[in-house]
């Protein structure tokens, strides 16, 4: 989960794998709130550095692994 | 004069192209015999370019999706070739993969049916190209199950091309559950792959990674009909119809109030007038179109008799070209209604695998339903508070193509929202529904 | 002259700590399973988000394991039961009480798998970790079973009931599990279910038909060695005789006996081992020893 040098980190839903667990809200509520079903919304984008540790976190902790985080902003609309 | 009329004249009506059906395009003498006999008399044999030969016709010709997305075919082509030469060995060494999307999800839509039932053999030779083009050996076309008509006509017309001796590459014939998103690219890789027809979560997208882990070119196959003639006639004579920013023809579907409803083979380019007046005309004062389908927007009648037909003109417009399918709406019909009717089911054909969708489609539906069926005042500040959440966060596109129709019917149908919620609903909310939607569709999520 | 031997259990530090960490690592591994339970019906109080309890899940288990290292060591590293390196992590291989132990080994290995594939999660991606995690509901029974079984002090009330508390924890947290979701995929849920009270009243049954019925640790497998290794060692305590004493000598025993030897259990657990023959310097009489 490094991230390369000179790539931005962005953090991507997969929304297939998705159940709602909402730990990633409690993990990273600086990027990610809630919609009115307990879905994950990214409201920020990429990831700055000092919130970087805590995305890891975020990712490692959700239990379906839906949450990813990739080096740069492949899914523009999330 | 109020606000929406002054907005509408001072939009400026750009020159229009000559309306004419264009000699030698896909559907010209399709009145004759679709067999192959007759496919060879109107066509020609089919032309033996190189695979590099083939690439630069097609991109020089500036062909682009016919299936809604309208991304420019040779650049696709080029990033599948790209991608396959890139993977890994077996990758490599299996090459890529070529999907002929029949497919039609769009309940409004007749064109692809038609097209495969009266010139199927434009769609092979268009496949057996496209598969050269990209050094595919493996061909698939996708049909859906229930589409009788053209599953017979492509099984006939493949039997004759075997007994001639034509293809090199195998068609393997697909059948597909008739679901509105069954019919999207990846939902179709992933049947391929043996799993269910249910969008995927991308990237990867298919041009990288699609059937067997291979790079797959998908192509809607009208698409792939007009490399068939793009081949045989040159990219100059593509480009001699259509707009410069939108070459040659293109297949719609124009049904509701229009006197001649069916599919036509127009030039993009052409405006809205020329298209309904080619439909016959309308029947009656028409107070809106919907144009792009399911997944497309509604415009008011002026601005859509004023709007261009290519991808970048309806989109300027407010709506999209899509699968080229136009519905003229009457006065006295009840928009809100209508259009709770196809939310509704498009909440239903909802594949069920992303929660944004699964709970905001029918939360959406509900809402206009309230509006259109019982004037409820909470409804427009509901349909608001949950649009931005149900857009682009699903696995498809399927949730955004619904918020937007829906935020199309507001703002059009605007002065009806007003008379709902003061009213009560219209007596057009009562009328027969005018929007088709299919009875017997398949639930969205998988059997 | 009555050679008699009061040999207990082994009073080395090692053997207690075995024991001790045993239960502990039972404790740690009973709340590790109810935790992720209440992580899996997506429990959540103010005081106890979801983080919090995913946390405590995977710190606890990480605990378990040191426990268990621990528990493992000693149990090794205590010359009274052999149980031999291989048993670690091949089942049933010892002679102490192979099968019960054996069971333990078993629990064991499932946790590895559990606990590396939990700790690479991100690498070895979704599916594959869930199906792993699946057998933690294997692991678990396994562990209590093992426990009950070759634990030499199930019958102590302190320890049974600790026990039972386990037991009981997780039957509640099971049931709140199967009924999370309840209709979906009901006959799976009823059948799992049916399954897990099918366990639990066996499990009650052999409880009280086996461990906890005197004479428990013949019928485990406790092999004879433990009572002459100790007698041979300082753990060995008053060495009764009667008859000429002085024929005999003092502990260490070193002699060559003809003869025969007899083992039986008596009512508390006691083996009596009866050696009737004559050493080489003299004649000894028939006697009784015992030991636990």
């Amino acid at each position: 989960m490094m991230s390369k040098p000179g790539t931005t980190p962005h953090l991507r839903i997969n929304p297939l794998a998705c159940h709602a667990h909402g730990v990633c809200i409690e993990a990273l509520p600086e990027m990610i709130g809630s919609d009115p079903w307990g879905y994950p919304v990214l409201w920020e984008n990429p990831v700055p550095g000092h919130l970087l540790a805590h995305a890891r976190r975020a990712v490692a902790s959700c239990p379906t692994l839906a949450l990813q985080l990739v080096d740069s902003d492949t899914n523009p609309r999330q | 004069m109020n606000r929406r009329d002054a907005y509408e004249e001072s939009l400026t009506v750009p020159a229009t192209v000559p309306v004419q059906v264009a000699v030698g395009g896909l559907l010209a003498g399709v009145d004759g015999r679709p067999d192959l006999t007759g496919h060879l008399l109107r066509h020609g044999e089919l032309p033996d370019q190189s695979a590099a030969q083939l690439l630069d016709v097609v991109e020089r010709s500036g062909l682009a999706g016919r299936g809604g997305a309208g991304f420019p075919t040779g650049r696709k082509m080029r990033a599948v070739i790209a991608a396959a030469a890139g993977g890994g060995r077996s990758v490599r060494q299996a090459g890529p993969v070529v999907v002929a999307n029949g497919c039609e999800g769009e309940p409004a839509s007749s064109k692809d049916k038609t097209l495969l039932v009266l010139a199927p053999h434009l769609v092979l030779d268009g496949i057996t190209l496209a598969a050269r083009a990209v050094g595919a050996a493996q061909t698939y076309l996708c049909l859906h199950e229930d589409d009788h008509e053209a599953i017979r006509a492509v099984q006939y017309a493949l039997g004759e091309r075997r007994a001639a001796g034509i293809d090199s590459a195998r068609v393997q014939v697909t059948l597909v559950p008739h679901r509105y998103v069954a019919s999207e690219e990846s939902a179709l890789v992933r049947l391929l792959n043996g799993g269910p027809a249910l969008p995927a979560f991308t990237p990867p997208r298919p041009f990288e990674r699609g059937v067997g882990g291979r790079a797959t070119l998908v192509n809607n196959v009208e698409t792939l009909a007009h490399l068939a003639l793009i081949a045989r006639h040159g990219p100059d004579w593509f480009r001699s119809q259509g707009a410069p920013d939108a070459p040659g023809t293109t297949l719609v579907t124009v049904t509701g109030a229009v006197a001649a409803p069916g599919v036509y083979e127009i030039p993009l380019g052409i405006t809205g007038r020329d298209l309904l007046d080619l439909a016959g005309g309308p029947t009656g004062p028409v107070q809106a179109v919907l144009a792009g389908g399911y997944f497309g927007a509604w415009l008011p009648a002026a601005r859509a008799m004023a709007a261009r037909i290519t991808p970048a003109g309806l989109t300027q417009a407010g709506a999209a070209l899509g699968a080229g399918i136009f519905i003229a709406f009457p006065a006295g019909s009840c928009g809100l209604a209508e259009t709770a009717r196809v939310a509704r089911y498009l909440a239903g054909q909802s594949a069920g695998q992303c929660g944004p969708c699964i709970n905001g489609l029918p939360s959406l539906a509900a809402g206009l339903e309230a509006l259109a069926l019982r004037g409820d005042r909470r409804a427009p500040e509901h349909l608001a508070k949950i649009a931005p959440y149900v857009t682009g966060r699903g696995a498809c596109r399927l949730p955004d193509g619904a918020t937007r129709l829906i935020g199309s019917a507001l703002t059009v149908f605007a002065p009806d929202v007003r008379a709902h919620l003061a009213h009560g609903p219209c007596p057009g909310a009562g009328h027969a529904p005018l929007l088709p939607i299919p009875t017997t569709a398949t639930s969205g999520k998988a059997r | 002259m009555i050679l008699a031997s009061d040999v207990v259990t082994s009073t080395t530090p090692l053997w207690y700590a075995t024991r001790a960490t045993g239960v502990i690592a039972l404790v740690l591994l009973t709340g590790s399973v109810v935790l992720g339970i209440l992580v899996q019906v997506r429990f959540a109080t103010d005081r106890w988000p979801r983080l919090v309890a995913i946390g405590v899940h995977r710190n606890l288990s990480l605990l378990v394991l040191a426990f268990l290292t621990l528990h493992i060591l000693t149990a090794e590293l205590d010359t009274f039961a052999p149980v031999g390196w291989f048993a670690v992590l091949v089942p049933f291989l010892s002679a102490y009480r192979s099968l019960w132990l054996g069971l333990g080994t078993v629990a064991f290995d499932l946790l590895l798998a559990i606990t590396v594939t939990s700790l690479l999660r991100t690498r070895v991606g979704h599916r594959w970790w869930r199906l792993v995690h699946w057998a933690s509901y294997a692991c678990w029974p396994l562990a209590v079973v093992h426990g009950l079984g070759t634990g030499s002090d199930t019958t102590q009330p302190v320890i049974l009931g600790i026990t039972a508390v386990c037991v009981a924890s997780v039957v509640v947290a099971g049931v709140w599990r199967l009924n999370s979701g309840w209709p979906e995929q009901a006959g799976v849920r009823v059948a799992a279910g049916a399954f897990g009270a099918l366990v639990l009243i066996a499990g009650v049954a052999w409880t009280m038909a086996g461990p906890l019925r005197p004479g428990w640790a013949a019928r485990a497998g406790t092999p004879v060695s433990p009572v002459v290794q100790s007698s041979a060692t300082a753990g060995a305590t008053a060495l009764s005789t009667t008859g000429s004493a002085s024929a005999l000598g003092s502990l260490p025993l070193n002699t060559a006996i003809t003869g025969t030897s007899t083992s039986s259990t008596s009512a508390r657990d006691q083996v009596a081992v009866t050696i009737d023959g004559s050493s080489v310097s003299g004649t000894l009489a028939a006697s009784t020893g015992s030991s636990q």
